[in-house]
């Protein structure tokens, strides 16, 4: 990745799109903390990151929740004990108070916490992982979302639904989120601020409504690769 | 500390090895005493020898030694997999985005509960391998229990058992941190992390042979 320069505004959903092998997931993971960068600077609220070592990292780590593409739901755990886990690990609240707060993120999710909270992550379609994942994530009150392809391996609608459930998140709580895709239907639906990573550069930044308009030939050939999506242009 | 997750590992290493290690142990003990009666044709060679041989036999090396080669099988093969498993489905990387310093939580419960448990593993299968030993002789007829029970108090060295117990203790450390080292650092998908446990697995046993060398070399 190179020369990679970009600021994420709260209360909006920032999307980085870019085909496969663009960097979009290796930016994520920097941004997260997962792969170190060679040179530069990610700040958080003006506090640079990649100058932390691991201890100092943590109260910007207890800040961050995150979507993985494969939801990552501890899979030895039940569905309340991986919500509760954060809340395990870095409060002192009552079990009680656990589990209110992993009832109130289930529902938040639209999951009934009655019927899933005693199943194990393998007992769960794909959207329910994801809904369980942002619900997770969401758990100890988020500043920071990041996610992970959170529509990958869905069916179009459940995709929209989940896309939709982390635009409303994102407004409610005035979350800064950032949602790594190469999903048009995202881009359209929850896109307020895209940025377009091609061989790993920001080729392109924009909203979703200036993609229809822009003359950058790498973007129109990503975002119009389909004959449907051609043919929506043409209309 | 992770508390929990320790009493955990020690649950699942130590109650759920014990049938394994009680029919293995039985087994050995049984097949050693049946074997050394076998060999011993002179009858100027007292027959209780075959106790004896037994005892030290199972203290010294059948327990501590093939007692962890087959629990690597069990125990290290189950944490590289387990390991490895969260590593590749990124479960490993939510820890760490969450805060939490995933090798703590991960590999310091198993490591400390290989090296609790796995000594103890070890001792029960060394009396239940002298107690085989008890049963095929007395099954057979080539020594009467009275005559078994008697020997195997004679002449015994404690020393005997704190080798015994010392190499079950550096076969637990290369078992339980080989294995987690393998599952951490495994890239890839599921074949990777069936690779990652089968060379958790191998490298173990070679380690734990060398090191079974090394020990009788320097304490005997």
């Amino acid at each position: 990745m190179d020369n990679v320069s970009a600021t994420f505004k709260p209360g909006i959903t920032n999307l980085i799109i870019g085909g496969s092998g663009s960097g979009k997931t290796t930016l994520l993971k920097c941004m997260v903390g997962l792969h170190e960068v060679d040179s530069g600077e990610i700040s958080y609220s003006g506090q640079d990151f990649t100058k932390m070592d691991f201890k100092e990292r943590i109260p910007i780590r207890k800040e961050i929740g995150m979507l993985f593409q494969g939801s990552a739901l501890f899979d030895s755990m039940t569905v309340e004990q991986n919500l509760m886990f954060p809340m395990d690990m870095f409060t002192d609240m009552t079990l009680k108070e656990k589990q209110e707060r992993a009832n109130f993120c289930l529902k938040r999710v639209s999951l009934d916490p009655a019927d899933v909270n005693r199943k194990m992550p393998s007992e769960l379609s794909g959207g329910m992982k994801k809904r369980v994942g942002i619900a997770r994530a969401i758990a100890l009150k988020p500043k920071y979302l990041f996610c992970d392809e959170p529509n990958s391996g869905l069916d179009p609608l459940t995709g929209i639904i989940i896309d939709k459930l982390i635009y409303e998140i994102t407004d409610e709580y005035n979350i800064t989120t950032v949602v790594v895709t190469h999903d048009m239907n995202s881009v359209m639906e929850i896109g307020e601020n895209v940025i377009f990573l091609h061989q790993g550069k920001k080729w392109w930044e924009g909203t979703k409504e200036e993609i229809s308009r822009t003359d950058n030939k790498e973007l129109n050939d990503f975002v119009f690769a389909t004959s449907f999506a051609r043919k929506m242009k043409e209309d | 500390m992770y508390w929990k997750e320790l009493t955990d590992e020690m649950v699942s290493m130590g109650v759920g090895s014990l049938g394994i290690v009680a029919v293995v142990s039985v087994s050995f003990g049984a097949v050693m005493a049946v074997q050394t009666a076998y060999q011993l044709t002179s009858d100027l060679i007292p027959k209780s020898l075959i106790a004896t041989i037994t005892r030290d036999s199972s203290i010294l090396e059948l327990s501590p030694t093939i007692g962890c080669l087959i629990l690597t099988g069990r125990i290290g093969s189950r944490i590289a997999s387990q390991i490895g498993t969260m590593r590749v489905t990124e479960q490993i990387d939510a820890l760490e985005i969450m805060g939490i310093n995933s090798p703590a939580y991960l590999i310091l419960p198993k490591l400390l509960s290989g090296i609790i448990m796995i000594p103890l593993l070890v001792t029960i299968s060394m009396f239940l391998s002298i107690m085989g030993g008890l049963v095929a002789c007395s099954a057979s007829g080539v020594l009467s229990s009275q005559s078994y029970l008697q020997t195997i108090t004679e002449g015994f060295i404690p020393f005997m058992l704190a080798v015994g117990l010392i190499k079950s203790f550096i076969f637990a450390f290369i078992m339980t941190t080989v294995a987690a080292y393998q599952g951490f650092y495994v890239s890839g998908g599921a074949l990777e992390v069936g690779e990652a446990s089968t060379r958790a697995m191998v490298v173990s046993c070679i380690m734990i042979l060398v090191a079974d060398y090394l020990v009788a070399q320097l304490l005997l």
